[in-house]
């Protein structure tokens, strides 16, 4: 009687307390960037820009949710021999459909992305939550778990593009806000804001445009999120 | 599971195989644009699809020749495995892994009142995988108005300068091809500073080997277009 109840609420589709759990969790405690330490590769690469890092961010979202959904609407039909073969299948389909969409939507952030968007497949975050939470778990729970370590990986994405962007190249979305100009090296651009013009002495860090820096924005985040939450530290 | 994974997938990929070309090609026609944006004042890279086609169709004339400098026709084109037969279906990555005297060169020439440009299409190798690019000639067919270039796989921040970094690639503009003796040279990338800036740009620091990809292919890609300029000269 009491199992019957129990798998009847684990197969209920509510909002309650336990479904918000698998939204924030990610977000905070355990962070697929800096708690699970997951995906870390493309967040080197495409976060020299926020509309590449946010684009990603969405593709990467689109990816874990369905892929999440699909795997375990299946997870009592794969055979185990094949269980990570099947899996990948799931992924691929899912990011080339991702990727022909960005091909016919929005061709500039393809081509700038280009590569990246294939190694979505690699990313280990996407294989990390199927093994983890969609073969043992049914598909609103995998959706909702799904969507939050996708929301998690974009925040960290977005923290880091919007560093190295603005250090690295002087821009925000690609409007300029510091640092040189195009027309001559040494001509900066300033920030005005209360009648003051902010860092007119900067001149663009390229370390920022390469990929060390980003090692060193998410070492400094995770080191952030740690003093700021001392339950995560030597958690993993 | 995997036949229905297919079927999707080709179903997709037919259905948006015409946006994916348009999308390609509007994308080639802005970078042509591009070489000429500076003395245009415009950004090519911002302009609406109508502006980029309208801009192509009143001021731009298409013109592919062979390596001799020979006119082609638009069949001849075809023949050559472009469908459409101009300039702009021609794609320079291909033509650059036939055999040298088989290449066809594609040329426009922009004339829009008082402006009139001739803008050259050249390929070469960067560090890691190919580069090529654009070339916008003054009037005089000596002195280079704007460059464009793009790289297939160059490290963004050191070789990839070469695609983003505006103020490296104004540098190009005023130079001419020729040095002060009237030999042709194109255009050298100089590490460490140009020294003899009539014909000579600065290089990209840690881009050594990317920005020489750039002076070898100006070089022999603008000299492929030697008897095509000089016959352009003489007329």
């Amino acid at each position: 009687m009491a199992q019957a109840q129990v798998a009847a609420k684990q197969s209920s589709i509510g909002f309650g307390k336990a479904e918000r759990k698998l939204l924030t969790d990610p977000l905070d405690s355990n962070n697929p960037v800096t708690v699970q330490v997951l995906g870390i590769c493309s967040a080197l690469a495409v976060t020299t820009g926020m509309k590449n890092a946010l684009v990603m961010a969405i593709a990467v979202v689109f990816v874990t949710m369905f892929s999440n959904i699909i795997t375990s609407a299946l997870r009592n039909s794969i055979p185990k021999a094949v269980r990570m073969i099947v899996q990948l299948i799931i992924i691929a389909t899912l990011v080339t459909i991702v990727e022909l969409t960005l091909k016919a939507v929005a061709f500039d952030s393809y081509k700038q992305l280009s590569v990246f968007i294939g190694l979505i497949i690699t990313n280990c975050i996407v294989m990390g939550r199927l093994e983890a939470f969609a073969m043992a778990n049914g598909p609103y729970r995998s959706m909702l778990d799904g969507i939050g370590n996708g929301i998690g990986y974009g925040i960290i994405l977005i923290m880091v593009a919007f560093v190295r962007e603005l250090f690295g190249k002087g821009e925000l979305f690609g409007a300029k806000l510091i640092g040189a100009t195009d027309d001559y090296l040494l001509n900066t651009q300033s920030f005005e804001l209360f009648d003051i013009h902010w860092l007119s002495w900067y001149a663009n860090n390229n370390l920022m445009v390469l990929f060390p820096s980003a090692m060193f924005v998410i070492g400094a985040i995770i080191w952030a999120h740690r003093a700021w939450n001392p339950s995560l530290v030597d958690v993993s | 599971m995997t036949s229905l994974v297919a079927l999707v997938l080709s179903l997709m990929y037919t259905g948006l195989k015409g946006t994916h070309e348009l999308n390609e090609a509007i994308y080639a026609k802005k970078a042509i644009l591009a070489a000429v944006q500076n003395k245009l004042g415009i950004d090519a890279g911002s302009l609406p699809v109508e502006k980029v086609q309208e801009i192509f169709d009143s001021s731009i004339k298409q013109e592919v020749y062979d390596m001799k400098g020979n006119l082609l026709t638009p069949e001849q084109v075809e023949a050559a495995g472009y469908k459409g037969g101009l300039a702009e279906n021609v794609d320079i990555n291909k033509e650059a892994k036939k055999p040298e005297s088989e290449r066809i060169l594609p040329l426009y020439k922009f004339k829009d009142g008082n402006n009139e440009f001739t803008i050259l299409s050249v390929q070469g190798k960067g560090l890691w995988d190919v580069i090529w690019g654009n070339i916008a000639l003054e009037k005089d067919l000596k002195t280079i108005a704007g460059v464009d270039f793009d790289h297939k796989a160059e490290t963004p921040g050191l070789g990839a300068e070469i695609k983003d970094n505006k103020v490296w690639k104004n540098q190009f503009i005023g130079k001419s091809i020729y040095d002060k003796a009237g030999n042709f040279t194109g255009v050298a990338v100089i590490k460490g500073g140009a020294k003899e800036p009539t014909w000579q740009v600065d290089g990209i620091s840690g881009a050594t080997i990317t920005a020489d990809g750039v002076g070898e292919m100006l070089k022999r890609g603008l000299n492929y277009y030697g008897p095509v300029l000089d016959k352009m000269e003489k007329s």
